[in-house]
């Protein structure tokens, strides 16, 4: 016997055995689920852990013995940082592997390069991040925070509880946060707050050298008014911002910032005792103590094979996203993306702080805000807590927005209805 | 809270220090571990009046147990309610009774119930650790307090204050001291001719924190008079302030200069005077960081004593590392390239793709903590400006190597040939020079001198694998601003760059600033092709 015919007999050998043991669970062909986050390039610092997220969760569903009597099989695809490269790699998971879902983009920018291409191809994709919102495609499920489910209520807490009077706006030159920054000096000028209390800084992506811009909040600071920075301030850049503050001497109880994006990953990577006190809004904290959230952590670690990885929001989001689709894929009894973007709306799954998330019509789901304090340990303490929160698509703090609400139901199935024109196809998409 | 009660007298402990049996007396009437209980339990608001109580009882014992609830080390234990202070110890929590100081054991997190506190309690604690321990035997704790109290600005802090005051003895305490009062005396409803004197006095003091005293007041302020003062004041300490920006800009474009020029001096040697484009530069950078980072990581397991020591070792590995992976590059790759530049460009920047690849598949893709050693922790004061040490160290070690490489060139064998090779490569060759030996030590030495960059931009900027990204236009950009092949013109022109950067910042912000940047380097070189300082002669050509 030679070596080909004996691997040939192996291989077939091998594919009996799987396909007995496979049976046993499932039938048929397994659904496909896309994975679209950056394994290189500049986001893969933060989207590798959700394709790691999502391996787990796949893996951990098909062990249950997958949906539908079927395995579940990841597709995993790299488009590497590159906004354009997003759109392609999703046209190839739809059109060439024939996903039935895809799970990723971090960035807005990428989400708004795939956009198109989920629309024309009637695609799903779950989009765990939190964004500026101005935007509900039927195609898309936003599991992530809208700015009334993080920014908004982050405001508040720091006029209620720190007596707020001066704030500085500092975020990385991006839509983002200019467009979260706008909601935002809306929204404080609503409350009361002067022009002149407001100052709005941007940066570009990566930015190294803080330190005259950490000397000028120093200085804006130094008014008589209690000061804070909100700051969507976004990746690698957050790290020598922190260090330059804890450099300069700006104490959390001086000058609190409040960050948007800023994570138990992203803290992962320096040194957090001089930032004690400064915050961070999000709808989950590792920290935060309940079963099934001890459960999740231990999973993830077990998973990752490392002790001390830590879990971020994001990763909670795919969490719910992951759990909501496998919902409505069983309340379809079909993967068909017109029958499971259908059956979607209303479903309710746990989410890892204790309560339940559900999607709501405008494809955006209901989560609590919490607002945790950086400790000495890189993990955030639980400051504040708001009930759940549904997230709002249109912003009712900018002019052209206000008006607009999404309802993906019939027979409104429309993503910007303008309640005063009673239209469908407001400003803005 | 000056009522001296009978049982004090009784004590003769206490007798012996007048002041602090005054402050102590009532302690006793009031009971302690009430108070002590009442600081556990209920919201945020109900805590702030807890600790209000425990300051206005005066009590020093309460000043070690609002410590441990600012920094987060106060526990309810489940099982019996007992308040204890909780000191981390590996897993464990070394505990003690809070009250009495007694040791109480160990415990673990999950019997314990942390009492919470958030970045305004933690204020209002400093404030009521400052009232009670103004009178700490301790200079520097009192002259902390004083401080906090400034800053605090709470007009409850003023009968503290008179007492400390009449008691203190060190000069410099007691202006601390009457600057903290002035301060609470104009939060206070104090008459305007004691305001007035306050505002004269914060004026004197013309910083940050004095300045925000003096327009809170102007703000604030009722009588005209006193709203005057105040305005006129802080526009006095805004003038003084203003000065000291401009030289603050100037330290921090220097301290920015000195980050370019350690990422570029390497490229002037690659660059500048063997005229290869090498796109892997700021990789090399990358690889000096992540040394670091090993070189810490094994001693941090292995001799954790020497840690101070961390980046001194980390130095001649970077240069090993970054310089042995820029002789390979050469070796491999760039000597077939030579005189191609399009060649080289295209073949390192793929290099440069690899190498981040690489790091990132081995380190993985998120941040390293390379942590800072304890003489480049902190900052000081000159006058207004705030020094780093971190970033002092960073200029001068930048300049150190400036000189280094410079007497290397100029004064040793190495250095003749190199400029031998790069002024005219035949003749250096028919005079016995092995050129290629020389090609490859030069690029190696210029990619060693980026591991060293590497080294000290790692206590400044992320360890990650796109470290060297964020460094390589600014490294060309100064390179062919201040000259190709003249070194001191990368000095100059770092420097320029730095300094007209940290100018541009505070006026047009950091995009637009860095735009104009550009925009002014593409004119000056339409100007000047050669950059600031070009080379005169035959080797041009």
């Amino acid at each position: 016997m030679n070596l080909g015919s004996m691997m040939r007999t192996g291989l077939v050998a091998a594919g009996l055995l799987a396909g007995a043991t496979g049976s046993a669970f499932a039938q048929g062909a397994p659904i496909k689920v896309g994975i679209l986050h950056s394994l290189s390039g500049t986001m893969a610092i933060s989207e590798t852990t959700l394709k790691d997220v999502m391996l787990m969760l796949i893996e951990e569903q098909n062990k249950k013995g997958g949906v539908l009597g079927r395995k579940l099989e990841a597709v995993v695809v790299d488009p590497a940082s590159n906004w354009p490269l997003f759109a392609e790699k999703a046209r190839e998971l739809l059109q060439k592997d024939k996903v039935a879902a895809v799970f990723g983009c971090w960035t807005s920018v990428s989400r708004k390069s795939v956009l198109p291409v989920f629309e024309e191809l009637n695609g799903i994709l779950f989009y765990p991040v939190q964004y500026e919102g101005e935007e509900s495609s039927r195609n898309v499920f936003y599991t992530g925070a809208a700015p009334n489910q993080q920014a908004i209520p982050a405001v508040d807490y720091l006029m209620a509880n720190e007596k707020v009077q001066r704030w500085v706006l500092a975020g990385t030159d991006y839509v983002y946060p200019r467009t979260t920054n706008k909601i935002l000096e809306a929204y404080l000028k609503l409350k009361g707050v002067k022009q002149e209390d407001i100052l709005i800084n941007y940066t570009p992506f990566g930015h190294s050298d803080w330190q005259s811009i950490v000397a000028d909040i120093k200085k804006f600071g130094s008014a008589g008014k209690k000061t804070a920075v909100v700051s969507t301030i976004n990746g690698d850049a957050n790290v020598p911002f922190y260090k330059e503050l804890g450099n300069q001497g700006i104490k959390a109880k001086d000058i609190p910032v409040v960050a948007f994006s800023v994570g138990e990953e992203e803290l992962a990577g320096i040194d957090t005792k001089p930032l004690i006190g400064h915050l961070a809004a999000w709808n989950y904290f590792q920290s935060v103590k309940n079963p099934t959230n001890e459960a999740f952590i231990k999973t993830w670690q077990t998973f990752t094979k490392n002790p001390k990885r830590v879990t971020n929001d994001p990763m909670e989001a795919h969490v719910i996203g992951f759990a909501m689709w496998i919902e409505a894929v069983k309340k379809a009894g079909t993967t068909d993306p017109d029958a499971v973007i259908d059956a979607m709306i209303g479903i309710a799954v746990p989410n890892l702080t204790g309560g339940l998330s559900a999607m709501m019509p405008n494809h955006h789901i209901t989560k609590p805000v919490l607002i945790g304090e950086i400790q000495g340990n890189g993990q955030f303490d639980v400051v504040s807590a708001t009930p759940l929160v549904i997230g709002d698509e249109w912003s009712d703090y900018l002019p052209d927005s206000k008006d607009l609400i999404a309802d993906w139901r019939k027979p409104m199935n429309c993503g910007n209805f303008n309640v005063v024109t009673g239209k469908c196809g407001g400003k803005g998409k | 809270m000056l009522f001296l009660s009978p049982l004090a007298r009784l004590l003769p402990a206490l007798a012996s220090m007048l002041a602090s049996a005054l402050i102590a007396a009532t302690a006793f009437a009031a009971d302690l571990p009430a108070l002590v209980g009442s600081l556990t339990v209920g919201s945020f608001g109900d805590r702030e009046t807890a600790i209000g109580a425990l300051a206005a009882s005066g009590e020093q014992r309460a000043a070690p147990i609002l410590e441990a609830l600012a920094a987060g080390q106060l526990y309810v234990r489940k099982a019996d309610n007992l308040v204890l202070i909780g000191k981390r110890d590996g897993n464990q929590l070394e505990l003690s009774e809070a009250i009495s100081g007694k040791a109480a054991g160990t415990g673990s997190e999950a019997d314990l119930d942390r009492v919470r506190v958030n970045n305004r309690l933690r204020g209002i604690i400093e404030a009521a650790i400052g009232a009670l321990t103004l009178m700490s035997p301790d200079a520097r704790v009192r002259r902390g307090a004083a401080e906090a109290l400034f800053k605090r600005r709470d007009a409850s802090s003023l009968a503290a204050l008179d007492l400390a005051l009449a008691a203190e003895k060190d000069p410099r305490i007691k202006r601390s001291m009457s600057e903290a009062r002035a301060a609470s005396v104009l939060a206070s409803d104090a008459p305007a001719a004691q305001k007035l004197e306050a505002i004269a006095l914060v004026r004197e003091r013309a910083d940050r924190d004095s300045l925000g005293v003096l327009q809170a007041t102007a703000s604030q302020a009722t009588d005209p008079e006193v709203k005057a003062a105040a305005t006129a004041g802080a526009d006095a300490v805004r003038q003084s302030l203003a000065a000291w920006e401009v030289a603050q800009n100037v330290w921090y474009g220097i301290s920015l200069g000195s980050v370019l020029l350690l990422a570029a001096i390497g490229l002037a040697i690659t660059f500048g005077t063997m005229g290869v484009i090498n796109m892997a530069h700021g990789e090399m950078v990358m690889l000096g960081a992540y040394t670091t980072f090993v070189v810490q990581e094994v001693i941090r397991t292995s001799a954790p004593h020497l840690f101070d020591a961390s980046l001194l070792i980390a130095l001649p590995l970077a240069f090993v590392v970054a310089g042995g992976i820029g002789i390979l590059i050469e070796r491999g790759i760039i000597r077939f390239l030579y005189g191609r530049p399009l060649d080289t460009l295209l073949a390192t920047w793929g290099l440069s793709l690899v190498l981040q690849q690489a790091v990132r598949s081995i380190f993985g893709s998120s941040n390293r903590e390379v942590g800072a050693p304890s003489w480049m922790s902190g900052a000081f004061q000159v006058g207004q400006i705030n020094v780093t040490y971190g970033r002092l160290w960073i200029v001068v070690f930048s300049l150190i190597v400036f000189v280094a490489l410079i007497a290397l060139l100029r004064k040793t064998p190495m250095g003749l040939y190199m400029r031998a090779v790069t002024q005219n490569r035949p003749m250096a060759s028919a005079m016995g020079i092995r050129t290629p030996r020389v090609d490859a030590l030069t690029f190696g030495l210029g990619s060693g001198i980026a591991g060293l960059a590497g080294v000290a931009l790692s206590q400044i900027d992320n360890v990650s694998p796109n470290l060297g990204q964020g460094y390589i236009i600014d490294s060309f950009m100064v390179v062919v601003f201040g000259g190709v092949g003249n070194l001191f013109g990368t000095l100059i022109g770092a420097l320029t760059l730095g300094v007209v950067n940290k100018f541009l910042e505070p006026y047009a912000g950091a995009v637009l600033g860095k735009i104009l940047v550009l925009v002014f380097i593409i004119l000056f070189i339409q100007r000047r092709p050669r950059g600031l300082f070009a080379l005169k002669g035959r080797s041009v050509e």
